[in-house]
């Protein structure tokens, strides 16, 4: 197929386990990659996003780097999806929104049990957290969501295969799960 | 037999019901979480919205009445509908992943009714607290949604007066009738009809947690639309 659909996905403030099940799509994965093919993804390990057709984002936004690659994607994908409950609300993540930062990191760095060599970590190259964990449509325009902790494998295609057929994708109840 | 029209179809009803109530008898659903047919209607939550010859009303609180022209099911409500359902999740913390009521959840389930799939609008983040105190319940503010049902069950059912919602807007929160305001030293008592009727994951019952496998919880296959016209009127 000359041109095959370009999908490119991440993990921003999330625990991959959407792509995990992205990857429960088994067999029907070997018809997906025939009209599609993968750009920025950690299935690829392309590190910059080119254009492409679907961005597929899961996690939420907790950092300055999900900021940069979030925005990236926007740029470049006509078609930006939520994925999962991290990217939608989240998730998670968010439990520690009504935690000052500070004592986040006092808790998990110096007086927290067991933790050795006290110190925050400060090496320029790691980005700076953000005071509190946000959905990805609270940052960039999002078309799309896929509810689910993690969506299955059957909602991605359901999707997928919308998008593929030029239908407008919906998710029947059976599909539609918070968690 | 007086009548009216939902979404076209007639419907009659007897003298001193309510458009859900009739509505409810004849078999058709109209979405509610803070509406109960056993307790005083609230008309809070709003989402029992409906259109009466040309007006919006909660569907719980106005009265049926002869010729009445009433559209339930259209777009515009279910739009309407999911708007309230996509308010009442950013105002609280509702995290599903993490809640024991998931499944089970009447205010999950009608975001599922409404094919409600994010919350488009800004997340408030609430800072709210758990109230662990109680031996057998737990009360975890961040899912509260001011239904007011716990109020009413404690007072009209249990001959208690254990909870309250206190505050206006931004500030309105449930509180405890104890010295202490919490639970622990409260009236409440496990076999309560206040401690069983919340719609969401407020109140639980602690040793209860995750019985029924994922697939088998009541939401998993079925719509709330389906569950209350079998529980409420028996169909």
């Amino acid at each position: 197929m000359a041109n095959k659909l370009k999908v490119a996905t991440t993990s921003l403030a999330g625990c991959f386990g959407c792509h995990m099940s992205f990857l429960d799509l088994d067999e029907r994965l070997l018809a997906l990659i025939e009209v599609a093919e993968f750009d920025r993804s950690p299935l690829t390990d392309i590190e910059h996003c080119h254009p492409c057709d679907i961005g597929l984002i899961e996690g939420g936004v907790c950092n300055s780097e999900n900021v940069h690659v979030l925005r990236e994607f926007r740029k470049n994908c006509k078609i930006l999806v939520a994925v999962g409950a991290c990217a939608i609300n989240g998730g998670l993540p968010a439990l520690r929104n009504h935690i000052p930062l500070e004592d986040c990191l006092l808790e998990a760095y110096r007086d927290g049990i067991g933790v050795e060599n006290p110190q925050i970590p400060n090496d320029p190259e790691l980005p700076l957290l953000l005071d509190k964990v946000r959905p990805i449509h609270e940052v960039v325009k999002v078309d799309y969501f896929l509810p689910g902790c993690p969506p299955s494998a059957d909602v991605f295609w359901a999707f997928l295969t919308a998008l593929l057929e030029g239908r407008e994708p919906s998710l029947p109840y059976d599909l539609v799960h918070y968690d | 037999m007086a009548s009216l029209t939902i979404d076209g179809q007639r419907i009659e009803f007897s003298a001193g019901q309510t458009i859900i109530e009739a509505a409810t008898a004849a078999g058709v659903y109209i979405p509610h979480l803070c509406h109960n047919p056993s307790y005083t209607p609230h008309g809070s939550c709003k989402l029992c919205t409906v259109n009466v010859n040309g007006r919006n009303c909660s569907a719980c609180t106005f009265p049926a009445a002869e010729g009445q022209t009433v559209l339930n099911n259209t777009e515009q409500l279910k739009q309407d509908r999911r708007k309230i359902t996509q308010m009442l999740f950013v105002e609280g913390n509702h995290l599903c992943p993490s809640c024991e009521k998931s499944g089970n959840c009447q205010l999950q389930a009608v975001g599922y009714q409404l094919n409600m799939l994010d919350n488009h609008f800004p997340h408030f983040y609430p800072h709210r607290a758990v109230d662990a105190s109680h031996p057998d319940i737990l009360i975890d503010h961040n899912r509260c949604i001011f239904c007011n049902l716990c109020v009413r069950a404690s007072r009209e059912k249990d001959g208690k007066n254990v909870f309250g919602i206190s505050g206006r807007g931004i500030n309105k929160r449930l509180i405890i009738n104890s010295a202490t305001g919490e639970l622990k030293d409260s009236d409440i008592d496990v076999n309560d009809s206040a401690v069983h009727i919340c719609p969401t994951g407020a109140i639980l019952i602690k040793h209860t947690a995750y019985q029924a496998p994922i697939g088998q919880r009541i939401y998993d296959h079925h719509s709330i639309g389906e569950e209350a016209l079998e529980q409420e009127h028996g169909k």
